[in-house]
């Protein structure tokens, strides 16, 4: 059970979230010009790394925002969060 | 008191006599005791048999790690609990245990003769044995199995009692109340940090607490005295919460940790009263100090699973906590100085012992001691064999050869009533395991030790691999100063006298002279697997610790492997020749201790499992006979019979009203989200798959949400309140998660999009009137509005009184008649239902359930989210292509739509099915083929919704087939148990198709 340290509301139990998957992956902005092996990459290739990760989380139970976090898979040490739109922290 | 009981010690009353069963027959202990201790003082040592050869086996520890005394407590009660371990059970009034491994009884046992045919099973055996015939599995080799396996009995009633859940956060938790969990948590206490220490038994003190030798001293105190004027001292602190019978389950990541505290299962059954019998402590600590101490190593030699055969410090503590002595002709069978202990507390109290000691001397003070007060030791020997059917009576011993390879010389039987074995200890390192800590390997003593890695937890004492009470102190001392940044502390200088062991010999596996396939030298006595399992198991080509204890169940019973992982992994690296620490351990897994289903569920069980919602006018659906149904959470009314009417006839009676007449339905589950913002239209054009820009204020249009995949996941009717202001609905069970995703859009993709979303689901509340007469009851209702057409035509919204209170009326229809929604706040629900049915009265309005509802629609063939889709529909594929927007550039799951899966001309498409017999009614997920004769027949479609419509006076269904689109008229055949039913693809709108009831 993670502790998770939202964004917007601070320490959290890992109860109130959900995890969405990878983050960066931004919706192609002109779809209809994609090849259907393009589209694919976006749809349905994911990573599942090892180690450290970029991954989406909600505050589903809580104040309902997105933000993404860095999150070694090996360990579940939470290395950084930060809100949507923001860079991620160069490691 | 009984001859056994030898002893006065302060923590058992010998004034307080307790009575208690154990299979069948009375005996008496006293308070204090445990099952276990009861059972020995009455001299009671068989307790059960072996898990596969049924071989009698006794009490053999007084702890947690104990494999064989585990036992179904109060059988015929509600409150029976199977594999529950002696050593655990505190004695009380009334208790009553029986062992769980037998039958018909511990003393005659006829599986019994699995010994004697324990050639036929080997390790793997039930890989091996029970494998063919395929059919005898199921039938033969499972039941027998479980029979013979002894698991014990689950009760068959509902578990009466009340269990509890507790979320706490503190700065330091502390797991063991032994000598170094005494010492930590003096010192976090004192340094001011909110403290909680847990302990498993119900006194702290751990097995320091009982020691009375001269040899080991604290401040020239014995060090059980020391330790006790600290515990006095410690209770007084006010920053700590000490929980005693309370044992650590789980240890998760960032310090969240799960403890089961026994507040009643101490208690006599008439003494529980009814209150809460556990409960689970969920525990987020700033950082955490694991005290667990060790576990002692049994010795791996034949016949080492006798009764009678204990651990060395259990014996000592049996003696000198509970006043037990398990036998009056002792012998210590050890490899190290700390069963010396043992022999001296024994010796003092004037019982014989004798000592066999695989080492060739050891010259350190408790030896001197021993030898002092007349205590026979046989250097350099180990036991061969021992004797004695129901309990040990004597031992053959013979000498080690220089390399402890082998035994030379000559047999020398010993007598004895109890054998006590110490193979050193081993940390219990678990917990640290479970936060994913590391460990390493340390040589000098074999022992897997904590690599500490986390910031946040330390682990001290003999589960750091500390066993000397001089480090001990200081080590826990100097780490806890450390970790809580602490400059000193009142244990930094105080004087401790204790034997130091200088001399170590490890032998995994004693050599006999007796060839190894004839031994039967035990590794996991609760699963019965020996040395000779795990060597078969190497040359059958296991080399994986993880496969070996697999194939051979070592370490796999309710113990897991707390005595036998070391001893396996041992005899794995010597057999393959390999250094132990490069093998790794196998995984430790929570619960460290078995947990009660009841402690894990707490209070969620019976009427709160789950959230219920009902709507506002749930009364009155009661009051009115409905039966109800589960959807999602919510109850919503499913038919109202009427007198005894069942479930087809009154869905007959309910479709044909609401045709013929009216009827009226409770739509207020159906998810409502409030949108708005100068986006609004924008967003409603990217998220549904039709055009949204040009509806007009006060209109209404259904819409198809679909997953980027192009996969239909929701669909529904969204009004049109303002400029930028629309209420969309969802089908019940999807509420939830479109908000969700429409959420994830908005923040994540769109984040530029002025978009406001609100969840008004439990806001309004919704009454759907529908039939030719459904007008003439809204007139009625709200006498002052123009229903006509013209006016409030199809697909329309318009704000509306009832008596001065506000509500939206909506004309829009699932069922293809005429229809209204009327939706109002939710506290008035209920007086505009019955309001409604007021109205209605004149046109006998009939309420109806979601049964009618489905039924309804499926004449007009509107498809159910969920019951006609599975997550593989497109809208090409349900046949509506009518609501794709050929024009918009882009919505949600547009491009799925053509790529080359989803273009296949035979992908499953939605169809009609009509029976060539108009009275047969398909069962809904029937397979559907073509062709019977070609073999293997190939499944083409299932039926995903079929009724007996009594508007159309015949049996209609839909379905999905592959390539059903262009099979209109065709014959297929939906195959049942018994027949073949014969059916006709068709359209899959049966009623209507003109829409002319609509604007009837
Ligand atoms: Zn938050």
């Amino acid at each position: 059970m993670f502790l998770i340290n939202c964004p917007y509301c601070g320490e959290r139990d890992q109860s109130e979230f959900s995890c969405g998957g990878e983050a960066h992956i931004v919706r192609p902005k002109q779809p209809t010009e994609l090849s259907d092996d393009q589209w694919a990459e976006y749809l349905f290739m994911r990573k599942n790394i090892k180690g450290v990760q970029f991954e989406r989380w909600n505050h589903a139970h809580g104040c309902r925002k997105w933000f993404n976090m860095v999150r070694d898979t090996s360990n579940d040490k939470i290395h950084a969060v930060y809100k949507m739109g923001e860079k991620p922290p160069v490691e | 008191m009984t001859k056994y009981r030898v002893n006065k010690t302060k923590h058992v009353d010998q004034t307080k006599t307790v009575s208690f069963d154990f299979d069948g027959k009375s005996y008496h202990g006293f308070e204090g005791d445990t099952l276990a201790s009861a059972l020995l003082s009455n001299g009671v040592h068989l307790v059960g048999r072996s898990f596969k050869y049924h071989r009698p086996r006794g009490i053999m520890s007084c702890g947690s790690e104990e494999p064989n005394a585990i036992c179904q407590i109060n059988e015929d009660t509600d409150l029976t609990e199977p594999n529950v371990r002696a050593t655990e059970i505190e004695l009380y009034e009334g208790l009553k245990a029986s062992s769980q491994n037998c039958w018909p009884s511990v003393n005659f046992d006829i599986g019994g003769i699995n010994n004697f045919i324990s050639p036929f099973i080997p390790a793997g055996f039930y890989y091996k044995t029970f494998m063919w015939p395929k059919s005898f599995w199921k039938k033969i080799y499972e039941p027998l199995i479980r029979w013979s396996a002894g698991l014990g009995k689950s009760p068959t009633k509902p578990d009466p009692e009340l269990y509890d859940h507790k979320h706490v956060h503190c700065d330091v938790l502390i797991i063991g109340g032994g000598i170094s969990g005494i010492i930590a948590s003096k010192i976090a206490a004192k340094n001011n940090f909110k403290t909680i220490l847990i302990e498993d038994k119900n006194i702290l003190g751990g097995s320091t607490i009982f020691q009375k030798n001269e040899n080991y001293k604290i401040n020239d105190k014995y060090s059980g005295e020391w330790l006790n004027e600290e515990i006095a001292e410690l209770k007084k602190l006010d920053k700590l919460i000490i929980k005693t019978r309370t044992s650590l389950a789980a240890y998760h990541s960032y310090n969240y940790l799960l403890a089961k505290e026994n507040i009643s299962d101490h208690l006599p059954l008439d003494k529980r009263n009814g209150g809460i019998r556990q409960r689970l402590w969920k525990i987020r600590a700033d950082k955490v100090i694991v005290a667990t101490g060790a576990i002692e190593r049994p010795l791996i030699f034949n016949n080492n699973d006798r009764p009678g055969i204990m651990l060395s410090n259990s014996v000592k503590k049996y003696l000198d906590f509970y006043g037990v002595s398990c036998g009056f002709n002792n012998v210590i069978f050890t490899n190290n100085d700390s069963a010396y202990e043992t022999a001296v507390s024994l010796k003092e109290k004037g019982i014989s012992v004798e000592i066999i000691d695989i080492r060739k001397k050891s010259n350190s003070e408790i030896v001197k001691n021993a030898e002092q007060l007349g205590v026979k030791i046989y250097w350099n020997s180990t036991v061969v064999n021992t004797f004695g059917l129901r309990k040990i009576n004597s031992i053959e011993i013979m000498n080690l050869s220089e390399d402890g390879s082998n035994v030379v010389g000559d047999k020398n039987r010993i007598n004895c009533d109890c054998l006590a074995l110490s193979g050193g200890w081993t940390p219990m390192v678990h917990m640290h395991t479970q936060s994913g800590g590391k460990l390493d390997f340390r040589e000098i003593d074999q022992t897997f030790i904590p690599n500490e890695i986390n910031k946040n937890h330390i682990n001290v004492g003999s589960c750091n691999g500390d066993f000397e009470l001089e480090e001990i102190i200081n080590n826990t001392n100097k780490k806890v100063k450390n970790f809580l940044k602490v400059s000193e502390t009142e244990f930094d200088n105080i004087s401790i006298l204790n034997s130091k062991e200088l001399d170590k010999r490890n032998l995994w596996l004693l050599p006999n002279y007796i060839s190894e396939g004839k031994c039967k030298s035990f590794i996991d006595f609760q699963n019965d697997s020996t040395a000779k399992d795990i060597k078969l198991a190497l040359r059958e080509g296991f080399k994986s610790i993880e496969h070996v204890k697999r194939y051979t169940t070592t370490g796999m019973a309710t113990d897991q492997g707390k005595l036998s992982n070391m001893h396996a992994l041992g005899i794995i690296a010597d057999t393959a020749g390999v250094k132990m620490g490069t093998l790794g351990t196998t995984t430790f897994r929570p619960p460290f201790t078995p947990l009660t289903f009841g402690s894990i569920v707490g209070r969620s069980v019976g009427k709160f499992f789950d959230i219920i919602r009902k709507t506002s006018i749930h009364e009155w659906h009661i009051q009115n006979n409905a039966k109800f149904e589960n959807v999602g959470q919510w109850k919503r009314p499913w038919y109202y019979p009427i007198n005894d009417e069942g479930l087809h006839d009154a869905v007959q009676r309910e479709s044909k009203a609401a045709r013929d007449s009216a009827g009226i339905l409770d739509a207020s589950t159906l998810g409502k989200i409030d949108i708005q913002g100068t986006d609004a239209s924008e967003f409603l054009n990217r998220v549904y798959t039709n055009a949204w820009s040009k509806l007009e204020i006060g209109k209404c249009r259904y819409g198809l949400m679909l997953n980027e995949d192009g996969m239909v996941y929701d669909d529904g009717v969204t009004t049109r309140l303002g400029e930028n202001h629309y209420l969309m609905t969802t089908t019940t069970g999807g509420a939830a998660n479109v908000l969700s995703k429409l959420e994830d859009y908005l923040q994540t993709e769109w984040p530029e999009l002025d978009v406001y979303l609100t969840s008004v689901t439990d806001h309004y509340s919704t009454a759907s009137i529908c039939g030719p007469n459904s007008k003439k009851i809204l007139t009625k209702i709200f006498p002052d509005k123009d229903f006509s057409d013209d006016a409030f035509p199809h697909m329309s919204y318009q704000n509306g009184k009832i008596d001065e209170i506000n509500c939206r009326i909506m004309r829009i229809s699932f069922t293809g008649e005429l229809s209204y929604e009327i939706n109002i706040e939710s506290k008035y629900g209920k007086s505009l239902w019955e309001k409604c049915i007021e109205a209605g009265k004149d046109f006998k309005i009939t309420p109806y359930g979601t049964e009618t509802m489905h039924l309804l629609r499926a004449e007009k063939g509107f498809i159910i989210v969920g019951q006609d889709t599975d997550g593989t529909m497109t809208p090409i594929d349900l046949q509506m292509d009518w609501i794709v927007s050929k024009k918009k550039y882009d919505f949600i799951g547009k491009r799925s739509l053509y790529r080359s899966d989803t273009i296949r001309e035979d992908r499953k498409q939605l169809v009609g099915l009509l029976t060539d017999d108009p009275n047969e009614v398909l069962e809904e997920g029937a397979q559907i083929v073509s062709d019977m004769k070609k073999k293997p027949i190939e499944m083409i479609g299932h039926v995903t919704s079929s009724y007996f419509s009594p508007n159309l006076n015949k049996s209609i269904a839909l379905a999905v087939v592959k390539s059903g689109k262009k099979m209109s008229g065709q014959k297929l055949i939906v195959p049942m148990e018994n027949k073949n039913i014969n059916v006709t693809v068709s359209d899959s709108v049966f009623l209507d198709k003109e829409n002319k009831r609509i604007n009837a």
